[in-house]
């Protein structure tokens, strides 16, 4: 049994995503309530800036005498330029707060303010409907609907209108700068690839809301990573059109409301960039599973050179080791490709669609 | 009759790595411990999987399959002890699977203890994120802050020497007890202290209810001039240990399996070439090294002193995504010998790192591999010689080039198409001096016999006098500062038929002296024009060779390598290369 990574292309599915707070805090959304990818679902006071005021070495004093001069308590909100604590003398030094912030901690002659800052807020990245709430941390949001996953994701998050791009004919069609009017302004745009700056300049210019590439040039990758948008790619880096089968999936619903989840791939929780769009549904469908077994009639897409990114059918697995050009002997498949080309490809090289 | 040494009859030995599982099945064959077979299977750690264990059955299924012995029952479970043929007596493991820790690293002065404790983190798969230390300039609140925002999952800690003060270390100890105080329960870092060791007592009172463990391990520097890494070493590879078995499923199942005999796969490597490292004659130490997809690991040992380190920076997986920070696309090209666009390198690079565990299947992208392998190598042995301790590198002839031999091992190398095409790549990335062996560790056994050493010392030796390891060649690096074409050696081969061979080898070029399988040879050497061949600068030398697979390699490329500037003439030289070492 050879196991292989399933990439969800999904026509309809039922996508259940988990929303959680790096720390504890306060869930804002409840059970059933209905989301939208931007919407905040939980928030957290989560400062990582701190002031640590040593009265003592200020005052010239020892701890336990600073401790009695200083005013403010713990709980307390100090506002920037405060005196929390004023020695004697004819002309008394003042201890001032530097920034502010709440006060945490007093001790030892000295005190710790948590600066303020603003609220950690984690949001739903799909439209659905919270269907469980885990007090102070988080919540699991269901939605039912097409998913189409990428393989790269600039961490950014939306929600819009998915237009094609203009002159698109085929899924590698290049996307350059003066296909971007004002027309497409606030829409999430479908193309199949991006090689020059000037056109993901234009894109960001737009601005769009955002961006699903078959591929991208990975001399683009800082300024991609720095759109104000979601961009996720459905194949990798380089040249390639996006796979027939995101692409047919994602052609067909242009004009409706789609998301875009550019989460990167991580490897160790399974978090993968999206593209979700939301359907009615009479009945709840099934969910995909995240990894399933390499065996006959299976489709697959091949994820390096040669036919890298095409599509095609596991027809059999290869008994032993096959020679490959490379020289490497390695386990491997058959695959037939949708042109009817039947090649041999390592098992993994492979990834099951599904 | 087995060996009264002989402690257990059949042991199974597990690695857990980032791409594979390889379970190795040992047993005894006429009183000494002989490897059976090896299974292997993808690893299962990360998603979508996320379960060690699905991979380990699958490896351990495979062994199965190739020996004919039963070794799980109808629930897959593992039999032991082991019953009318079937299961094993004893189990063993290394792992190497999971993201390095992110470490964040405190020393009281940054020229001395603080070093010591960056190097005793390399010791593990750790990512040094911070370094803090009494001179560094920075306030406490940068500190405090800096320990919250970057959620360490351990704080390495070293100072003073024993019996020395303590009030420096109690206050950097307040630090880190304010940051933890910030910071929620779950996100707490584990604290290793191996500092002075007066303070140990006060420290533990302190930050042990603070983090998610506090453990005191021996003073990584006791006396100003003395640094002893080992026993804290041992003690961090344990807290490596803990981490994966709380965050990474199937983690905890097989340390039950092993009744505890699990440690990290960078530790069991070294401590194999440490073993190794005690036998070493004269001085030359013995190199290991390991070329992962999480890191390339290195070890250097000599008698009694060592220095291994970890570097995930140089791993050939997810980390590529910052090899072009490291390494320029020109840099990759030069190792090239096929005309390929810029732009098709810098997306393969980031294709790999995407997806690591898949293989070249063109020779193009083979040649890209191997080329990345090289620099990868070339900047973590150059990483390596840094940390090295001055003792070692004198033990080691004065260089971080001149060990024998040189164990490397990592699929990328030890299962290339061609002994040629490994070999090239670690001449390139490595660039020993003098003469030495280059062995491979095709069955990735250096890991698993590691995890075996403390329980069944035995093992280790008696598989390793087994011939186990291949011998890929005998290797003569003449270093010369003359010009290119000028002869700086001649030599001649006696093999064991008595067949003699007179050769002589020109600066520049790479030669190859076949010593047919199975034979002997005695290699006299006569440098000419000031030429060392590392018996010191003019010596000659002789010695004997043979038991690898391609013989006598002499190379003479100079040190470092030296490439045609022009593309073409580049590329020529590079395919001639590869063709006088076999293709």
């Amino acid at each position: 049994m050879t196991l292989a990574p399933v990439i969800h292309i999904l026509p309809l599915a039922t996508v259940v995503r988990e929303r959680n707070l790096p720390v504890p805090g306060q869930v804002v959304v409840h059970l059933d309530q209905k989301v939208s990818p931007t919407d905040v679902v939980a928030e957290t006071k989560f400062s990582q800036q701190h002031d640590l005021v040593d009265v003592a070495r200020q005052l010239d004093m020892a701890s336990d005498e600073a401790d009695v001069l200083i005013r403010c308590r713990e709980g307390d909100a100090v506002s920037d330029g405060q005196v929390i604590a004023r020695g004697s003398g004819l002309i008394p030094r003042l201890v001032k707060v530097p920034r502010a912030g709440k006060v945490l901690k007093i001790a030892n002659g000295s005190v710790l303010i948590e600066i303020n800052s603003p609220l950690f807020k984690v949001l739903a990245g799909l439209p659905g409907t919270i269907t469980r709430v885990v007090s102070d941390l988080g919540v699991v949001i269901t939605a039912y609907g097409s998913l189409i996953q990428g393989v790269w994701g600039n961490n950014r998050v939306d929600m819009g209108l998915l237009l094609p791009s203009p002159q698109m004919n085929s899924s590698g069609d290049i996307l350059e700068a003066k296909h971007l009017d004002m027309s497409l302004r606030g829409a999430i745009l479908l193309a199949g690839y991006i090689n020059d700056v000037r056109s993901l300049q234009a894109a960001v210019d737009l601005p769009l809301r955002g961006l699903i590439l078959g591929s991208l040039s990975s001399d683009l990758l800082s300024l991609a990573l720095q759109a104000p948008f979601p961009i996720v790619l459905t194949e990798g880096f380089g040249h390639h059109p996006m796979n027939p089968v995101a692409y047919k999936l994602i052609s067909t619903n242009v004009n409706r409301n789609i998301s875009l989840n550019g989460s990167p791939f991580n490897r160790f929780n399974g978090t993968r960039p999206e593209v979700f769009i939301p359907l009615p549904v009479s009945q709840p469908p099934p969910q995909g599973n995240d990894s399933d077994e390499l065996s006959g009639g299976k489709q697959v897409r091949i994820r390096r050179n040669p036919n890298m990114f095409e599509v095609g059918i596991l027809t059999s697995l290869l008994p032993g080791l096959t020679q490959f050009p490379s020289g490497l002997r390695l386990p491997a498949a058959e695959v037939q490709l949708e042109s009817g080309q039947k090649v041999k490809i390592p098992l993994a090289n492979l990834e099951i669609l599904g | 009759m087995h060996s009264s040494l002989v402690d257990a009859d059949t042991i199974l030995a597990l690695e857990v790595g980032t791409c594979n599982t390889r379970a190795l099945l040992f047993d005894v064959v006429e009183g000494s411990y002989r490897l059976v077979a090896t299974g292997k299977a993808p690893s299962t750690a990360s998603a979508p999987v996320k379960d060690v264990v699905i991979g380990l059955v699958q490896a351990i299924k495979d062994l199965q399959t190739i020996t004919g012995r039963s070794l799980l029952d109808a629930e897959s479970a593992m039999i032991i002890p082991s019953r009318d043929g079937a299961g094993v007596d004893s189990v063993v493991a290394a792992i190497s699977a999971g993201p390095a820790l992110k470490t964040v690293v405190v020393g009281m002065l940054g020229q001395v203890s603080l070093e010591s404790a960056i190097r005793l983190a390399r010791t593990n798969l750790n990512r040094v994120v911070k370094t803090i230390s009494l001179n560094d300039g920075q306030s406490t609140s940068e500190q405090v802050d800096a320990l919250i925002r970057l959620e360490p999952d351990l704080v390495i800690m070293a100072g003073g020497t024993d019996g020395g003060a303590s009030l420096p270390l109690l206050k950097m100890a307040e630090t880190i007890a304010l940051a933890c105080q910030l910071t929620s329960a779950e996100k707490r870092p584990a604290v290793l202290f191996s500092g002075n060791s007066s303070a140990a007592e006060e420290l533990a009172a302190s930050l042990k209810p603070l983090t998610s463990g506090f453990v005191a391990s021996l003073n990584i520097r006791p006396s100003i001039d003395r640094e002893n890494l080992q026993p804290a070493s041992r003690d961090l590879a344990d807290l490596t240990i803990n981490s994966r078995r709380s965050r990474l499923k199937g983690v905890d199942d097989l340390y039950t399996l092993t009744s505890g005999n699990l440690v990290t796969a960078s530790y069991a490597q070294a401590n194999m070439i440490r073993f190794l490292g005690k036998s070493c004659a004269g001085n030359r130490g013995i190199l290991g090294v390991d070329v992962g997809a999480s890191a390339i690991s290195i070890t250097a040992a000599c008698k009694d002193d060592s220095c291994a380190s970890v570097f995930p920076q140089f791993g050939l997986g997810e980390s590529l995504n910052g090899f072009l920070k490291q390494a320029s696309l020109e840099e990759l090209l030069r190792w090239i010998p096929d005309e390929i666009p810029m732009s098709y390198l810098r997306d393969y690079v980031y294709h790999k790192a995407t997806f690591p565990e898949s293989l070249p299947a063109t020779q193009e992208d083979q040649n890209i591999e191997l080329a990345i392998t090289r620099i990868l190598l070339e900047l973590s042995m150059c990483e390596f010689g840094k940390g090295m301790p001055a003792g070692l590198q004198r033990l080691c002839g004065g260089s971080n080039s001149h060990y024998e031999p040189i164990l490397v091992s990592g699929s990328v190398i030890c299962d290339a198409p061609t002994v040629g095409q490994g070999l090239l790549t670690v001449l390139d990335g490595i660039q020993p001096a003098g003469v030495t062996t280059i062995i491979f560790d095709r069955d990735h056994l250096l890991p698993g016999l590691g995890a075996a050493v403390t329980s069944h010392p035995v093992l280790p030796v008696q598989i390793i006098d087994s011939g186990v390891f291949s011998g890929a060649a005998s290797v003569v690096v003449p270093v010369s500062l003359a010009r290119p074409g000028t002869v700086i050696l001649e030599g001649s081969l006696v093999t064991d038929d008595g067949t003699e061979s007179k050769f002589e080898v020109t600066q520049g070029s790479l030669e190859i002296l076949p010593v047919p399988n199975g034979q002997l040879g005695r290699l006299k050497l006569h440098p000419l024009h000031k030429t060392d061949v590392g018996f010191g600068t003019g010596h000659p030398g002789e010695m004997q060779v043979g038991g690898t697979r391609l013989g006598v390699v002499i190379d003479a490329r100079g040190r470092p390598v030296q490439l045609p500037r022009e593309d073409g003439r580049r590329r020529e030289t590079l395919k001639k290369w590869l063709w006088t070492l076999g293709g």
